[in-house]
Parts: C-alpha cells; structure tokens; sequence
C-alpha cells in the first residue's frame, strides 16, 4: 500500500509524520536556493500557464527525474498519479483555466525523497470543507477524489496559502 | 452498405456501421449479448481522451435498454479521479436503463486506487474476464 499519510491542516507547517533523523538530509535549505555544495539535489522552479499540455511537460520533467533517482515502481506510480491530480486542481480548479493565472512548480529528487510543491493562483478553498468521497452518498458523485488520492499515496502532504499551495513529500520505498 | 473507410487504429461500433467510429482508444467486441471494451491506451489520464472515451462508451448503451457492458482493464497501468468520475458516469447511465456493468482484469496497483476511493464498493469487478463474462445475468 503506498504511503497513507501526512494530512495536515489548511495553514500549512504542521506536517505529519516527521521521519527519522536521515530524512533531514534531504530537506531543503530555509530560502529555497540550489545547494549543490552540500551534496544535496538541486531545486528546480518553474511557472507554467494554466493549461493541461504545459503540466504536462512539468509531470514529464519530474518523472524524469524520478526514473533517474531510481524510484521503485511503487513509488514512481504514487508520484505520477499525484502530479496529475495536484497539476489537474491547480489548472482546473484553482485557476481555472485562465490564461493570466500561472502555476508555480518547485521539485527536489533525491534517491531517497522526491519533494514536489505546487501553487495556483486562484482563490483558493477551504480542506476542511471539502466532503468525504468515500462516504456512501458521494460514492456516485463525478468529482472529488484528487486530494484524497493525493494525500493516500504521498507520505506527506501540507496545504498552505488557504489551499492554493500544497507540498508533497513521496519517500522512496 | 459501402464499406467505410477507417482512419488506422480505430474501430467501428459492432451492429452500427452508421454511428459515429469510436475513437482508436478502445477495442470494442461481442460476446453473445456482450459489450467487451478494452483499452489500447496503458494510461487513461489525460481529459481529452477521458472524455473522449466516456463518450464512445454512453454511445455505446444509448443504443438500446439494458446493455450489457464489460471493461477489461489488462492494459491499463495508470489511470486518474478523472477517468474514475468517467466510469461512475457510465455506470450511472447502465443502471438508469437496468443494464449491467462489469470491470475486470485489473492490476493491483490499480485496483488499490479503486479501494482507497471505495469505489470497489460501487463497481461489481473480477479478476479475470471469464469470470466477469459469467456474471452476467
């Protein structure tokens, strides 16, 4: 079963599910720059229009990545379906589609941790309110599903910015 | 009737040579009164092509009341909410008209996207096609 784990609430910083002291290592530094010096990966940033084919030429960047840092099969999996459920909400639901609205992507892979945050510019929503899709009368509902698959298969996942930016931790396992 | 020509890949709908052709994603045959679609496609994510199939498979059961349809999932290693929100709705339009739906051959690692959303409760699914074509009643 692929990581179930690391809901947090809609403020972000409070991740669930701190691991052991050698998972610090693969954190990334406070301001977020590139610090190939310590050894640790380098922190790729971009900005995409809202539309489908530039997320997916991000998924497509980051997989490529993940394939390198030889990710097991399971965890490769975990990461591609998330990246199309985080991408998908971001374009879709959080922007809208609108062209004058732009996703911001950072990732960082490493052999053991792939780290992927995503960050819409929309209005953003609410965790706490979205309801339950696994609950009998939204099992035939169309919708829904994304962030709990997201938060099933990574091993955390943060929301912050009133929802607009979520933070993915997928451990390499 | 003259014989259609069909752009590569795709394949014209069993019994309806007059309806539109279902896109080259899907490999549509019959057993008995049996819908049997397989997807060509190993990944189901992206929207054009999910709607694009939900497309062919309402077509597809709007021909007639209580229709009979298995989805045979062996070539698929990735799908998304997306293609999910499009079976529901397909399973949706079989039950208003009392057809049935079947699901099989499913890879573990799809089937586990099918447990964690719950939806295994929702679709009737068996591990190999033989076993879903004898569930029909």
């Amino acid at each position: 079963m692929g990581g179930r784990n690391g809901r947090s609430g809609a403020k972000g910083g409070g991740s669930a599910g701190r691991g052991p002291a050698k998972r610090a290592a693969a954190a990334k530094p406070a301001n977020g720059a590139a610090n190939p010096g310590a050894g640790a990966a380098p922190l790729h940033r971009m900005t995409i229009a809202s539309d489908f084919a530039a997320g997916r030429d991000v998924q497509t960047a980051i997989l490529d990545d993940i394939e390198r840092a030889g990710f097991s099969e399971e965890a490769s999996f975990a990461i591609r379906l998330t990246l199309e459920e985080a991408l998908i909400n971001a374009i879709k639901h959080g922007n809208k589609l609108d062209p004058a609205k732009q996703v911001h992507v950072e990732y960082r892979v490493d052999p053991r941790t792939a780290e992927i945050t995503i960050e819409d510019e929309g209005p953003g929503f609410d965790r706490a309110a979205i309801p339950d899709p696994t609950a009998q009368e939204n099992l035939c509902r169309l919708h829904g599903r994304g962030i709990l698959l997201m938060e099933s298969y990574m091993s955390q996942v943060e929301w912050s910015r009133h929802g607009r930016r979520v933070r993915m931790v997928k451990h390499n396992q | 009737m003259r014989a259609l020509a069909r752009p590569v890949g795709s394949v014209a709908l069993a019994g309806n040579p007059d309806m539109a052709e279902s896109p080259s994603r899907l490999s549509i045959s019959q057993h008995k009164d049996i819908h049997v679609v397989e997807f060509k496609d190993s990944k189901i994510l992206d929207e054009i092509n999910i709607t694009e199939i939900g497309q062919a498979l309402g077509d597809l059961v709007a021909t007639r009341d209580r229709s009979k349809l298995l989805l045979d999932f062996a070539n698929v290693d990735h799908l998304s909410s997306a293609a999910l929100g499009m079976l529901i709705n397909v399973n949706n339009r079989i039950k208003e008209q009392n057809g049935q739906l079947r699901l099989s051959s499913i890879r573990p690692q799809i089937l586990e996207v099918f447990m964690i959303t719950k939806l295994n409760r929702l679709f009737r699914i068996f591990p190999t096609r033989a076993e879903a074509l004898a569930s029909f009643e």
